[in-house]
């Protein structure tokens, strides 16, 4: 175990190449390998998570670099995860959001990783929170997870940040009426991009129209990420997101339940590998009465539960 | 009823536009809009845009060629002009394209390699030196920085007593291409319209004569697109570059007949031979019903053709000439106005001098000894003709019109809307050709072993620092005081509404590099970052 | 040690060279083998190149240079990645490169050169069979 302990060393210093090592063996989805985040927590130290989702082409990653070269140019050290979707079919994927990275590519004290939605054996909702913890653990003071705001996986994932920035363009017509009952849920700042487009202005107060609805009051900004118009706006609105719920418990609750979750899909997945093979096991003497119908398959499966469980 | 059909070779018959071609064409293929296709010289110029064409004078023999150092490319001119060649085109190397002297880190690896490296008015005497420019045409790939470069060939034109109302040539000029399919932008494309549109009104009085601009298809078909997208996509960023023009006040007739186009000759004979017959009707029609011109030279599409780049093969390279000489005949049936005929040995390096000869070989065979410059427009009138020309101007209409809902050319390449289309249509050309289902000779069918070609071209791997040395030895010799109130001058105008092209005359008179002027561009108009990417 | 289930590769366009069509298809191809590609677009640096490659920790680096400078940037690359802890990443180079230049440049640690004609399965083959998978 030379080479892990080699790796732990090397994380712990600040090597990014031993950051990036590990951010692949977690997503890779081998749960053994989470047994390395033991390795580097850190008592005290916590990254501020800022999640930015909305349709393909409403400028998410060109925002996220700006809101990443602000924190930046303020002294903190950042770290960018790029989702984008992998092919259903193949599981390979283009990922090609580093492109507008080129603003902030090279500054000190910040990280960029592109990630599948699809490439990681347990799930993109299950490989994200280990990494984002090695992120923090790293030491990072921001980390910006940036994803496309279609499918459940996305939506699991946007739900482990503190803050989550919904963006949108002018333009899309009826995906607006679409996006606002899901948005109206998980939007902390609300943001109309590329504000020099026709159309803007009206974008802005049908959706400030929809936010009303909503359960708290949701700003919402526009924004033309190409020239950063707007993006010191967006900071401050974040800024006093983040301020407000560090005073009123709302960033220790949100925290909790992010970690819980984690905990119980982490802690599930454990017992849901072992149980998988004892059944395997099991079903060798039973699968005769299953098919031969005088056995079911629930019936079969509640008992081989109970039998497990009565092992335990 | 449905004729059974006696067996064929394939299901059905495409050409690279997707349109499917039948069997034999007869009279009710050919529509009375087909017919309306007019004579020779005639709106809506279908069949040429002179009445006499090749029975007047032959089509521009126009090799590109540029290599390494402004010596060894000046000396490649000369060559070309004694074997009979009738223009210049001139190729520079990337870093001289991007606005880059040799000296800027990014240049390292690059200098002289596509083509010459041009750092400053010295250069360009040197590349010139001895070829009268009021006698030679002179075509510039030059995009980006394309108003340095012209002023550079203003400045030579001064020195040699060459007035500019006497200077023949084209820039290319086309920087919408550049963010759809080339690569060497430099600024965003509101500023680059405006350096574009200042050279229009500046040659409009100063350069009658020269084309200010060459909007170009070829490297959109290059990058992968159809025959119908590059003619689309084309006119598509003309129709950009007209209402620019007519926004910063010109008039069309003013600028418009200095417009010309180029494009590539492909694979598919006659599909390229319809695309140049369609391109010149869909033209006539937007500038006359669109932009309302009057005079019939604004109405007219004249382009130069060069041979795919891309069809050549790497493979048997020999048979490149064969490839080559079927394009050139099509441009040339296509009615282009000049032509590059490709070197049998690009797909492997720069072209030799043997190589070039035998290019510029081929369009002479069919100059000289075909007969085909003999009539004009020979196919007109060919059912098969007449109707692709059409299915490939109505298509092409149909993408133009797409493009129209996004707002025009410069929004649809923001939104990288051609740039996917393109991509696309190439992805789609690979995989016909890994399939075999498309045939390349030597490439999936009828290869054979070969043994690594000899005698290549190569560029001399000292041209680099040798450039180096001449541009540090210039920066110190020069009149610095002069060089900085110039670029001071320059920069005042760049952030202004006045026209850029007097400025930047006098600081390459000044002997300002093309790397501090463009550098003092950027800071006042910032640098094209593309936000598209690959999906 | 885990192992990811597929191949995470950088195609990049090192130097000023526009021309991205071989890069694109290159991807494409890739991406529908199953493999993760990062693409970063035109004009990079070998530094730039590099950071990409490591941040990403890919498995392979897939530089494409027609504008004849891959001498000098190719090797480059494979130098930078060995400096900073990338020795065990696969580079290959592509574009139009001759013959003569090709000894050289594998001297230099690029793994393989394709040059024009090269089929894209022939790329995901060799990938497959060369890349050390993390």
């Amino acid at each position: 175990m030379l080479y892990k302990n080699e790796l732990i060393q090397s994380f712990l210093s600040g090597d990014m190449r031993a950051l990036a090592r590990t951010v692949s063996m977690v997503e890779a989805g081998d749960l053994q390998s989470l047994q390395l985040l033991a390795a580097f927590a850190r008592e005290g130290k916590r990254a501020r998570l800022i999640g930015i989702t909305g349709p393909p082409g409403a400028g998410k990653s060109t925002l996220a670099a700006k809101l990443a070269e602000s924190l930046l140019d303020r002294g903190e050290r950042v770290a960018l995860l790029l989702i984008d979707p992998s092919s259903p079919f193949t599981g390979g994927a283009i990922l090609g959001d580093r492109i507008r990275m080129h603003a902030i590519a090279g500054r000190s004290g910040l990280y960029i990783r592109s990630l599948g939605s699809r490439g990681s054996l347990g799930g993109l909702s299950r490989a994200v929170p280990p990494i984002v913890q090695l992120l923090e653990n790293f030491g990072f003071d921001a980390i910006i997870l940036e994803t496309v705001g279609t499918g459940q996986a996305e939506t699991d994932v946007i739900e482990t940040v503190d803050s989550v920035v919904v963006v949108t363009v002018p333009g899309l017509g009826d995906d607006v009426q679409a996006m606002k009952a899901g948005i109206i849920e998980i939007a902390d700042v609300f943001v109309v991009n590329k504000a020099d487009r026709e159309g803007a202005e009206r974008t802005a107060r049908q959706m400030e129209e929809a936010l009303k609805l909503g359960p708290s009051d949701v700003p919402v900004l526009t924004t033309i990420a190409t020239t950063g118009v707007g993006v010191p706006a967006l900071i401050s609105s974040l800024d006093a997101h983040y301020q407000t719920m560090l005073a009123d418990g709302e960033l220790a609750k949100r925290r909790e339940r992010r970690l819980r979750k984690a905990l119980h899909a982490y802690a599930a997945s454990l017992v849901s590998v072992r149980l998988a093979e004892w059944v395997e096991e099991q079903l060798t003497g039973h699968w005769a009465d299953i098919e031969s119908g005088r056995v079911d398959i629930y019936s079969c499966g509640r008992r081989l539960a109970e039998e497990f469980q009565k092992g335990r | 009823m449905e004729e059974k059909k006696p067996s064929e070779r394939k299901r059905s018959f495409k050409n690279t536009s997707n349109i499917e071609i039948k069997r034999v064409y007869a009279a009710q293929d050919v529509t009375s809009d087909d017919g309306a296709m007019g004579l020779p010289g005639e709106y809506p110029f279908t069949r040429g845009v002179q009445p006499t064409m090749y029975r007047g004078r032959f089509w521009t023999m126009r090799q590109y060629a540029g290599m390494a150092s402004a010596e060894e490319s000046n000396a490649r001119y000369r060559y070309l002009l004694e074997q009979g060649q009738t223009g210049l085109s001139v190729a520079f190397d990337l870093p001289t394209q991007i606005g880059y002297d040799s000296d800027h880190p990014l240049a390292q690896g690059e200098i002289g390699k596509v083509g010459v490296a041009i750092d400053s008015l010295e250069d360009m005497e040197v590349l010139l030196q001895g070829i009268p420019l009021d006698k030679v045409s002179t075509s510039m790939t030059i995009n980006a920085p394309a108003a340095v470069l012209l002023a550079m060939y203003m400045a030579v034109a001064e020195k040699q007593g060459v007035s500019l109302a006497r200077l023949n040539g084209t820039i290319q000029n086309d920087i919408l291409k550049e963010y759809a399919a080339r690569g060497t932008y430099i600024f965003p494309p509101a500023q680059s319209m405006r350096l574009i549109t200042d050279i229009f009104a500046f040659c409009s009085e100063q350069v009658p004569e020269w084309n200010t601009i060459s909007i170009s298809g070829y490297h959109i078909r290059e990058a992968g697109s159809s025959a119908v997208q590059e003619v689309a996509f084309t006119l598509s960023n003309g129709i950009a570059y007209v209402q620019a023009a007519l926004d910063a006040g010109l008039r069309v007739d003013d600028f418009a007949p200095r417009l010309s186009f180029f494009f590539n000759s492909h694979v598919d004979f006659f599909e390229e031979i319809a695309k140049f017959r369609a391109a010149r009707r869909l033209w006539a029609k937007i500038m006359t019903e669109r932009f309302g011109a009057q005079n019939p030279r604004s109405q007219m599409l004249r382009f130069h053709t060069q041979t795919g780049g891309s069809t050549l093969t790497a493979q048997q390279p020999d048979n490149n000439i064969i490839r080559v000489t079927l394009q050139a005949l099509a441009a040339v049936l296509g009615g282009t106005q000049s032509l590059h005929t490709n070197s049998r040995d690009e797909a492997l390096a720069l072209p030799t001098e043997e190589s070039v000869r035998i290019a510029l070989r081929t369009q002479q065979i069919i100059a000289h000894e075909s007969g085909v410059a003999d009539v004009v427009d020979p196919l007109g009138g060919s059912y098969y003709i007449e109707n692709l020309t059409s299915s490939i101007e109505k298509a092409a209409a149909e993408q133009i019109a797409r493009i129209d809902a996004y707002g025009g050319a410069v929004k649809a390449i923001e939104r990288g809307v051609m740039q996917r289309d393109i991509q696309d249509s190439a992805y789609a050309w690979q995989q016909q050709v890994e399939s075999k289902e498309r045939v390349v000779v030597g490439v999936n069918q009828f290869q054979i072993r070969e043994s690594a070609p000899r005698g290549l071209e190569r560029v001399d791997a000292s041209v680099g620092e040798r450039q180096k040395t001449k541009l540090a030895a210039l920066r110190s010799r020069r009149d610095n005081v002069r060089v900085q109130a110039a670029l001071a001058s320059l920069t005042q105008i760049a952030a202004s509404n006045d026209n850029l092209m007097p400025a930047v005359l006098e600081a390459v008179r000044a002997y300002a590099t093309l790397g501090e002027i463009c550098d003092c561009l950027r800071r006042v108009f910032g640098e094209y970052r593309p936000e598209e990417t690959l999906t | 040690m885990s192992q990811r289930s597929f191949i995470r590769v950088l195609v990049a366009k090192p130097g000023l060279d526009g021309h991205d069509r071989g890069a694109k298809i290159v991807a494409r191809a890739l991406r529908d083998a199953g493999m993760e590609v990062i693409y970063t677009g035109l004009r990079q640096t070998p530094e730039q190149i590099v950071e990409a490659a490591l941040q990403e920790d890919v498995d392979v680096v897939a530089l494409s240079c027609l504008s004849g400078a891959h001498n000098y940037l190719f090797p480059k690359v494979v130098e930078l990645l060995r400096q900073q802890g990338g020795a065990d990443i696969l580079v290959l180079g592509g574009g139009v490169i001759p013959e003569e230049d090709i000894p050289a440049l594998k001297q230099s640690g690029v793994k393989e050169i394709f040059t024009p004609g090269t089929t894209t399965q022939a790329i995901v083959e060799f990938i497959r069979a060369h890349a050390i998978q993390k």
